[in-house]
């Protein structure tokens, strides 16, 4: 067992769609949460193989493109300040802000290194005693936990000048703020496979229970993706509505329960702002303030001007389900990976991003 | 950005962790699965492992959708 190719099987795969085939009798709409999810629903095909009936919208699970601009603006700010090293994961630093990204940040002299992991990011601390390392922490339960990790790990190996930006968002919060808002009807969720291995299956349990939405788990794999569509449209046909995985060797009802510790022990919840959405309670992680001496919003007072929207792009609209890329004026005109106006267009799991690489042309 | 991929633990020393990916070793936290032993699959993200891979779940799972195929010839 390696755990992907079996996953990747055609003949599984064609099995999968003969039985959603057989059991679909509706038109359902089904959005996928995640980026990894839209990424491989267009990398596989997958919408093509489903029957005309069964639609899928993608949701606001990309982190990096429901980074509101004013906090891609404190990073840059950041970026500026003599002896501060910024590490951030490489997906942020094209990210356009009001004025700047990061990596114009850098190219105007600024010391932003790309990351892939927070253990890199202590050891550029560990390296550069004199200067002070912030770490752009933009993710969502799957990685919050890591960078809660690695506060305790600096402070367990006294590691006194790491920083970390907490930018971090909690999806259940921005889940029911896109279900309340009722601008989008959905038949069925497809749940995020690897935030869900940290929070558990139980954390959509609101989902089915109060809005009457069916809920599954889904790996990132062909087959885990086929399997939780066929579950959910069965939930659908039956008038069914719980929470089900599709995903089961990664993911169990109760979650990582180290990491969700470590990550309570670090972080508590506080508003944030979201790209589209404004403003939702609870749906963002601030360092707790015995670990104040690792938090960059208590380390620098920084306060960048007031931030501006790039003009004509929806990727607000399209992070909430209501539009697609497809929509948007801008799209493939005047806004590519190359030019990215929006961060939809910026990250590997933004929706535009995969409209382009892989849709209808 | 909340990929993850299954690697193969091949040592353990204290929270780290050898994996393979793929024939290439990389040094990994296990910071968050105490529980992970040597020739445990882990789902890798950012440098930690976040999940241990059930094995006995996805023989069941491939089990199942082997079925599904079968009764669809």
């Amino acid at each position: 067992m390696k755990f992907i190719s079996e996953f990747r099987d055609s003949e599984l795969a064609q099995g999968l769609i003969s039985d959603i085939r057989g059991k679909s009798k509706q038109k359902v709409r089904l959005m996928e949460f995640c980026g990894g999810h839209t990424v491989a629903i267009f990398k596989y095909g997958i919408r093509q193989a489903l029957p005309v009936d069964i639609e899928l919208v993608s949701g606001p699970g990309c982190p990096v493109c429901v980074t509101a601009t004013s906090d891609i603006d404190k990073a840059i700010a950041l970026a500026m300040i003599q002896g501060v090293i910024i590490a951030s994961f490489g997906d942020m630093l094209r990210v356009p802000g009001s004025r700047a990204s990061l990596q114009q940040a850098r190219a105007a002299g600024g010391d932003v290194r790309i990351v892939y992991s927070t253990l890199d990011a202590l050891k550029i601390a560990q390296e550069n005693p004199s200067k002070t390392v912030v770490f752009i922490g933009v993710g969502f339960e799957t990685t919050a936990p890591t960078i809660a990790a690695s506060v305790l790990q600096a402070k367990e190996q006294r590691i006194k000048n790491y920083r970390v930006l907490s930018l971090h968002k909690l999806c259940p919060p921005v889940i029911k703020t896109i279900l309340d808002a009722g601008e989008v009807k959905l038949n069925g969720l497809i749940c995020p496979g690897h935030v869900s291995a940290v929070t558990g299956s139980n954390a959509w349990e609101f989902v089915a229970r109060d809005y009457g939405i069916p809920c599954v788990v889904a790996g990132f794999e062909p087959t885990d993706i086929l399997q939780c569509v066929d579950m959910l449209v069965t939930q659908v046909e039956n008038n069914q509505s719980k929470v089900e995985i599709a995903y089961k060797r990664g993911v169990t009802p109760e979650g990582n329960l180290q990491a969700q510790k470590i990550m309570r022990q670090v972080f508590e919840p506080c508003p944030a702002n979201w790209r589209g959405m404004g403003k939702v309670q609870d749906s963002g992680l601030k360092l707790r303030s015995k670990f104040a001496d690792f938090d960059a919003a208590v380390a620098f007072d920084i306060k960048p001007e007031p931030s501006i929207e790039p003009k004509g792009c929806i990727c607000g609209e399209i992070l909430r389900g209501v539009k697609t890329p497809a929509d948007c004026r801008l799209f493939r005109k005047v806004c590519t990976p190359e030019n990215p106006v929006g961060p939809c267009m910026v990250s590997s799991e933004g929706s535009c991003s995969a409209y382009y690489l892989y849709g209808e042309h | 950005m909340c990929l993850a991929v299954p690697v193969k633990i091949t040592k353990i020393e204290g929270k780290e962790a050898d994996v393979d990916i793929g024939g290439i070793s990389q040094h990994i936290s296990l910071w968050l699965t105490p529980e992970a032993k040597v020739g445990d699959y882990v789902l890798l993200h950012t440098g930690y492992a976040i999940s241990v891979l059930d094995q006995a779940e996805a023989a069941e799972t491939l089990k199942l959708f082997e079925d599904i195929a079968k009764a669809d010839k």
